[in-house]
């Protein structure tokens, strides 16, 4: 009996750590915290996670995979975040020249109140849509680790290129613009 | 006797809807909730969110909202997570209740070790019996000193 009740501590002991080994290398192995960055940087243009999130400009949600086959910027923001401001007009100007070649520009709103996400969209006049992601659960697939991050995906949802920090510099803006023309080729 | 009882009930219904009334003290909340950026408490945070959170918490007490309420209000912008710790209800329930159960688990799993072992301790080590001269001259001592 006490022989017996020995083995099955022991087996439990043994599953348990065998389980919390498992359970840390999937973690690692599925780790979706991928440095995109980096990765577009090496000019590999990985694929961009797809994210369905409630919009903030319209009833519904959007989805990012129902904008394959257009260039996409993805922006994102919070409304307390000040370099953010200094970048949205430049953004809203971005939109309303290359829309019309096939380019959406879509704002995410994170970690912020949707109140204070539309009051600055009406202060800043944005247009283009913004989807509300209030607790942040898709910044990591995304790699972001602080506001403002800007990616530029191509034609077939691909990271060309990304900006961490605001695109507030001729330089970065006329980096974002290179990329935008890379990202519109068919 | 049984008008003390009802005096006794009177004062602690009294009592409850007193501490029901109380609107919830700022400081509290912010204790209780965290800075969905820095992931410390709000009263530990000086992040522009978390400044953004401790006013809006504010405006919510001016405005006569329950602490239930105010929680309620900042887990629907920013989820579950802005809670410093989960709710004692629903799913967040077995946070609460799954260390008690692997303690209670863990307890019992030493308890029948501890068992098991002293009992084969018992039957591994039975009294050595005495050496025959030995428990001759124990014998012979303790006769003199009785006698």
């Amino acid at each position: 009996m006490a022989r017996h009740a020995r083995l099955v501590a022991q087996g439990v002991a043994i599953g348990l750590v065998t389980l919390l080994f498992v359970l840390l290398v999937w973690a690692l192995a599925t780790d979706e915290g991928g440095d995109l960055a980096g990765a577009a940087a090496r000019g590999e243009r990985p694929d961009a996670p797809d994210f369905t999130l409630e919009r903030l400009d319209d009833e519904g949600e959007l989805s990012l995979s129902s904008l394959r086959g257009k260039a996409v910027v993805v922006n994102v923001w919070a409304s307390w975040c000040g370099p953010c401001k200094e970048e949205a007009p430049f953004l809203e100007e971005v939109w309303r020249e290359s829309r019309p070649r096939g380019l959406v520009v879509v704002g995410l709103d994170a970690k912020d109140f949707r109140r204070d996400a539309r009051d600055f969209m009406r202060r800043y006049e944005l247009t283009f849509p913004v989807v509300y992601d209030g607790p942040g659960d898709t910044l990591s697939g995304w790699g972001v680790t602080g506001f403002p991050e800007t990616f530029v995906l191509d034609r077939q949802g691909r990271v060309v290129e990304s900006f961490a920090g605001a695109v507030n510099s001729d330089e970065d803006r006329a980096r974002l613009q290179d990329a935008v023309d890379t990202a519109l080729e068919p | 006797m049984r008008a003390l009882a009802l005096v006794v009930a009177c004062a602690a219904l009294l009592a409850a809807s007193a501490s029901a009334a109380e609107p919830p003290n700022a400081a509290d909340l912010e204790a209780e909730l965290v800075c969905p950026v820095c992931e410390t408490t709000l009263d530990q945070s000086n992040a522009p969110v978390a400044q953004r959170m401790k006013l809006f918490i504010r405006e919510r007490i001016a405005a006569g909202d329950s602490e239930r309420e105010i929680k309620d209000a900042l887990v629907a912008e920013f989820g579950p997570g802005v809670l410093a710790t989960p709710r004692k209800s629903g799913f967040g329930l077995i946070a609460w209740i799954l260390p008690l159960t692997a303690l209670a688990a863990g307890a019992v799993t030493v308890a029948v070790l501890v068992r098991s072992w002293s009992r084969r301790r018992t039957l591994s080590s039975p009294e050595a019996p005495l050496d025959p001269e030995l428990e001759r001259r124990v014998d012979e001592e303790l006769a003199r000193f009785e006698g």
